[in-house]
């Protein structure tokens, strides 16, 4: 009975690591309809930022995190400005083509610069701490942290989207960028404010990516992948969704690999296939909040 | 005083040209109305003046100032607001939010404000926090008039705003037009029910394929020469 409790409590806290990827991903798309196929890599890139900054400045890494949010957000405003608001258009392709490319230049550029060798977050003490929850079932600080800074994420972006004047021009434009034009809205500053608020997102995924496992210039991918299906599962255009996606894919993930460890990355696969049979609009499709 | 003046205005989709060559003149408190058959290019000049569509720099000028081509952002700063056609709300928005997004566009202090707007149109002010969505096409187009009056524009441009509604509707929201007037907006209407046009309108431009077929003041054009123009007979 504990047992079956901690493989799926595990499974909630591993789905907040995955929501935390998925939730730059679902801002873009939800905003711009633009598929960022290099979201994984910027990920892997932002944990390195943060690791050069904790060598740098001495730092541990929620300060270095801290400090890389705004340096990553300003390159956001400025990939979306210079780059990424060029490809878009009625044409879906050259986003998919420049992010794809964008995703070869991320990883060989980190290749060339860090080297092939993995590397981690050292956070000290704290990753290995944990807390007794009851007798028996006790969690580990780190994973309880990535949860609660998952949902606090979550929180934020709702409130931003939905408190806030910036937030109404986001969604405005993500209604019909024809008319808010009109309206007066420059939609391409509205978008490289969307990839920067992304930008800083990706740097606290960074932050929990790094601390939990080893990381190293070609695992951006994999983790787009996983971010890709949280943002389906919860359905495109819905923060909570997201977050209900990353937590279905983290619980099938250890209740997989509980019954058999060769199992943990299909039944996450097959969890997000059940859905799209299932609901192949998403759990949340915008339009029912 | 000439406010708004189109020059031989071109516009294109892709490689099918759409307007050959308009001349349009708006005086300052002036109400014109632009009429013709689907496919004359009306909604397609007002997009261009709007900067939806690609100008020639000179061919539309703004109080003696070429601002052809310019982003649509710039446009409406600079006082013309377009009504789309269809109204095109944004369906994720209140009614209030919506009104709020045409905020964006002004350039100054001056006469609409939330408050003046839900005067103007009570049946907005009982349904600000609803989805805008949910409002009756009567109520939509209001609230899309609304918001381009947010603006507090000089030229209004109104894209068939009485398509698909009843009579006793459009009279409601034409009702609406002597004190968009009165309160600096020059208006130009797209209109396919060429009675309410006749009616409101100083002058009346009729469009043809893309080319000027016929202008005048309303009580100058009889029914034969407005058919002829509409038709190219």
């Amino acid at each position: 009975m504990i047992g079956t409790l901690n493989t799926v409590l595990q499974g909630v806290m591993l789905g907040g690591l995955y929501a935390l990827f998925a939730a730059g991903l679902s801002l873009i798309f939800g905003i711009m309809r633009l598929v960022n196929l290099a979201h994984g890599d910027l990920i892997v890139l932002a944990a390195f930022v943060v690791l050069g900054l904790m060598h740098a400045l001495g730092l541990d890494p929620f300060l270095a995190t801290l400090v890389a949010m705004p340096v990553l957000a300003a390159f956001g405003y400025a990939l979306q400005h210079l780059l990424l608001n060029r490809t878009l258009g009625r044409d879906i392709l050259p986003p998919l083509l420049v992010t794809f490319g964008l995703s070869i230049i991320i990883q060989n550029g980190l290749l060339e610069t860090f080297s092939a060798d993995s590397q981690r977050l050292k956070a000290g003490a704290i990753e290995v701490a944990s807390v007794e929850l009851v007798p028996g079932l006790a969690v580990g600080v780190i994973q309880l942290v990535t949860l609660a800074s998952a949902v606090g994420v979550i929180l934020g972006l709702n409130l931003l989207f939905y408190r806030t004047e910036l937030g109404r021009a986001f969604r405005a434009t993500s209604d019909d960028p024809e008319i808010a034009q009109l309206m007066g809205i420059d939609n391409r500053h509205i978008f490289a404010l969307a990839m920067a608020v992304a930008m800083a997102v990706i740097a606290v995924s960074a932050l929990y990516l790094g601390m939990r496992a080893n990381f190293d210039p070609t695992i951006g991918p994999a983790r787009l992948i996983y971010a890709f299906e949280a943002v389906i599962i919860g359905g495109l255009g819905s923060f909570w969704g997201t977050l209900a996606g990353g937590v279905i894919i983290g619980v099938a993930q250890t209740v997989g690999a509980a019954i058999n460890p060769e199992w943990q990355v299909l039944a996450g696969h097959l969890a997000f296939l059940a859905v799209l049979v299932l609901r192949p609009r998403g759990l949340f499709p915008r339009g029912s909040e | 005083m000439a406010l708004l003046e189109a020059h031989r205005l071109t516009a294109f989709y892709g490689d099918f040209q759409a307007l050959y060559g308009i001349d349009l003149v708006l005086n300052e408190g002036e109400t014109i109305a632009i009429i013709g058959a689907n496919g004359a290019g009306k909604s397609t000049f007002l997009k261009t003046v709007a900067g939806l569509l690609r100008a020639p720099a000179d061919g539309v000028v703004l109080d003696g100032r070429p601002i052809g081509g310019l982003p649509p952002a710039e446009i409406v700063r600079m006082g013309i607001s377009l009504v789309p056609e269809g109204r095109r709300l944004f369906p994720s928005l209140s009614v209030e939010e919506n009104l709020k997004i045409g905020a964006y566009g002004r350039r100054e202090a001056g006469y609409w404000t939330l408050d003046r707007l839900y005067e103007l149109f009570p049946a907005l002010a009982e349904r600000r926090e609803a989805p805008s969505q949910t409002l009756s096409g009567g109520q939509q187009q209001m609230a899309a008039i609304a918001r381009a009056l947010m603006a507090n524009p000089r030229v209004l441009l109104c894209d068939e705003i009485s398509l698909g509604l009843a009579p006793i509707v459009i009279r409601g929201i034409y009702a609406a037009l002597p004190d968009i007037k009165a309160n600096g907006a020059s208006v130009i209407l797209v209109e396919q029910d060429i009675v309410q046009a006749l009616k409101v309108a100083d002058r009346v431009y009729c469009f043809q394929e893309g080319r000027l077929a016929l202008t005048g003041k309303p009580a100058e054009l009889t029914p034969e020469t407005i058919h002829a123009a509409y038709f190219g007979t």
